[in-house]
């Protein structure tokens, strides 16, 4: 398979999903246009997770490259959240290594993905709700003070300021967050994986529970964040959400990487085609779930 | 029509100057309604001790100051029950892990101790308590890790603890009570000379006062520093005249409650001091095991809102699975938890075992009814995540209230247990019902 050994120690049950019919390679050639012989920013190769029998995510890779944005399309179901959940150490992957910048990286748990600079926006925004817009940006980093108490002013001041730039009318700083519209919720969990200098996003259907104004304001932001050199994931089951943002999509289904295109090369009715019937288009590279010519 | 069109304005109108100082002085609507419900059950039992048994026996120095001494053991658990509720757990076994440390602590400085330090000796209450803290953190800790790690639920847990604590505290003493306890022990559970008396309770009046300007004083300026919005300063100054008035007033209380006439005597005996015409007033001011429960009143209040610890907590019960995300480790946080509420279950040992003078094999007996009543009367969500230390101390003292109330008019002990049984299921109730109001 790959060329390297290494096996994380992540993997702490046995790797069951390397069953002999997936005998086929997996190291993908990249694209050119995104290669040109950088090194990725992340890589994640040959991913494998399984829950009870269901394999979720199956033999899958996917890159990404400093200021590139990379679609991630699937049916609800295609593996695409378990994937990235994998990324972001939600999830204990069975299998599959990742590299960040080149180097192997060990990721057990969400609190070493942040160390590697992975933030994840999540669908459900995984806000604590019961506390305010300062303590959720700051949740499992707070400030604090010479004493080693939470330093609740420091904290409140910094969320004024990331907040005003996000999303100038907030004011509901005491408020628990509960209180808050969708969309203020929504820009409390993207001031909350900006906050601390990402340099990989994960936005996982970063607009789905926000107006046309709000959705603007989103995408203006990715764009910003794109010529900042952060990598960013933009996972979605809606293709025209991420179409236009994207440089290049990866397509999954059934928990298999359908192919890969950069956007310029593909029209949208042929990344559908690679949605719903898993064929490729001449622009795309195929996959392992590739349906076969 | 026009009647109920009218209606909403006329209550906004009504309620806004009262709405208007409660935003502005920022004090809870819910610490009111507490006060208001306790100031309701001590003037009713007042009154009814008055009209219907001739003498009102409730609003008196005597019974105000035992009250508070009552109110510590259930108070001190309350406090962690509030933690361990907020992360969406409960915990049954208190009133048990307190027979048992009890009866550790019992069976050491009785039995075993002084054979080995001679009775009397005056490092005997030290060891003694910190064995008896010991092992409610130890048996807190062994809880937590069975329901953090082991993923049993808490309810199991300690409902199986609520029975195992129980077997094993009768098994160290084959049943029985072991008294008396050490001299100096006796001291934390109060009584005459368990007491810090006038001089000591002024002290600690004036340092209270203090403390209270100090906070509202840095709290002002650090706002200012980060030029945030600040309350108006009349609420400011208000807010300090109410917190020093009301210790004074306390400590006033407590100080009018003088020892008893032969208490005095064998004092005044043992001091050679004449006893002058009329008596000597020798006053009790605040019991020890009442300095305990305001100690951890406030360092429990601290770790609560000061500490990472305690936004931890309360992530947790917000958002169990957005606390894991954000790289919370929720399993240790869900283990100190339950460590602490041990740690407070072999403090309020201290006070109970020392108050009774004995270990008993019945000591703490549903006192998990009790504490978990005081947290949730005190407005902590079973639902987690919302819940205040101070409200759960308020929530014990209104348990206790009705309690002592209930005695001292003579209701027998079956018209108790329904009052206690209503007021709980009334009070949560009202919490419901303000909740979604507040909404």
């Amino acid at each position: 398979m790959n060329a390297k050994p290494a096996r994380t120690r992540t993997a702490g049950k046995p790797a069951t999903a390397a069953p002999a019919r997936k005998a086929k390679p997996t190291g993908q050639p990249k694209v050119a246009a995104a290669a040109n012989g950088a090194t990725p920013l992340v890589e994640m190769r040959d991913i494998s997770i399984a829950f009870g029998g269901v394999r979720a995510v199956d033999h899958a890779s996917v890159d990404l490259y400093p200021g590139e944005v990379v679609g991630l399309l699937g049916h609800n179901g295609a593996g695409k959240s378990t994937l990235i959940k994998i990324l972001s150490g939600a999830y204990p992957r069975d299998h599959g290594q990742i590299y960040i910048n080149g180097q192997e990286a060990q990721i057990a748990n969400p609190r070493d993905a942040k160390a590697y600079g992975i933030e994840t926006i999540y669908q459900t925004l995984a806000l604590a709700d019961n506390v305010d817009a300062a303590a959720n940006l700051f949740l499992g980093r707070e400030l604090r003070t010479r004493w080693g108490t939470l330093d609740d002013v420091a904290m409140e001041a910094q969320a004024r300021k990331v907040m005003g730039r996000l999303n100038p009318n907030f004011r509901r700083f005491k408020d628990p967050v509960v209180a808050l519209s969708g969309g203020q919720r929504q820009s409390v969990a993207i001031a909350r994986a900006i906050l601390f200098n990402a340099r990989i996003l994960i936005m996982d259907e970063p607009t789905a529970a926000l107006g046309p104004q709000e959705t603007a304001q989103v995408a203006e932001l990715i764009k910003q964040l794109k010529a900042d050199g952060i990598g960013i994931f933009l996972i979605s089951h809606d293709i025209h959400d991420v179409f236009d943002l994207a440089d290049r999509v990866f397509v999954m289904k059934n928990g298999q990487v359908v192919g890969q295109a950069p956007t310029v090369a593909v029209t949208k009715d042929e990344v559908l085609g690679m949605i719903i019937l898993g064929k490729c288009p001449p622009g795309a590279i195929p996959g392992p779930g590739a349906m076969a010519a | 029509m026009s009647d109920i069109a009218a209606r909403p304005v006329m209550a906004a109108d009504e309620e806004g100057p009262f709405r208007r100082f409660l935003r502005q002085t920022e004090i809870d609507s819910r610490l009111l309604g507490m006060v208001g419900a306790l100031a309701l059950i001590w003037i009713g039992f007042h009154l009814y001790g008055y009209f219907v048994n001739g003498f009102g026996a409730f609003l008196t120095p005597r019974n105000l100051w035992n009250l508070s001494v009552q109110t510590a053991s259930i108070g001190i658990m309350a406090t962690g029950m509030v933690l361990v509720i907020v992360t969406r757990n409960i915990d049954l076994s208190v009133g048990s892990v307190l027979g048992l440390c009890a009866m550790v602590m019992g069976v050491m400085q009785v039995w075993y101790l002084p054979q080995w330090l001679g009775l009397g000796h005056p490092a005997l209450w030290i060891i003694t308590v910190i064995m008896g803290l010991a092992v409610g953190t130890a048996v807190g800790a062994f809880h937590g890790w069975l329901i953090a790690y082991l993923r049993i639920p808490a309810f199991i847990v300690t409902l199986g603890g609520l029975l195992v604590w129980r077997g094993v505290a009768y098994l160290i003493a084959r049943g029985e009570t072991v008294s008396p306890v050490d001299s100096r022990f006796a001291l934390l559970g109060g009584g005459p000379f368990g007491s810090i008396g006038a001089t000591g309770s002024w002290i600690v009046g004036l340092i209270a006062c203090a403390a209270i300007v100090a906070l509202i004083i840095t709290g002002r300026r650090q706002r200012q520093r980060f030029q945030f919005p600040v309350r108006p300063v009349w609420a400011e100054v208000f807010m300090a005249v109410v917190g020093c008035g009301f210790v004074v007033a306390v400590v006033l209380l407590v100080n009018s409650y003088p020892w008893p006439v032969g208490i005095v005597r064998q004092y005044a005996e043992a001091r050679g001091i004449e006893i002058p015409d009329g008596g000597l007033f020798i006053a009790h001011g605040f019991a020890i095991p009442v300095l305990i429960l305001l100690a951890v009143g406030i360092a429990m209040t601290f770790i609560a809102t000061r500490t990472r610890f305690g936004r931890y907590v309360f992530a947790i019960g917000g958002n169990p699975e957005a606390a894991e995300l954000a790289g919370i480790n929720t399993r240790w946080v869900t283990l100190k938890v339950f460590a602490l509420m041990g740690f407070l279950c072999g403090l309020s040992a201290v006070i109970a075992s020392a108050r009774l003078n004995s270990a008993t094999n019945a000591l703490g007996t549903l006192d998990e009814l009790y504490v978990i009543a005081s947290a949730v009367i005190g407005g902590t969500s079973l639902a987690g995540g919302l819940g205040t230390i101070y409200g759960a101390i308020l929530g014990a003292l209104v348990m206790q209230s009705l309690q002592t109330g209930m005695v001292l008019v003579g209701f027998d002990s079956a018209v108790q247990q329904i009052v206690v049984g209503t007021v709980l299921v009334v009070a949560v109730l009202m919490d419901t019902i303000y909740r979604r109001r507040a909404r």
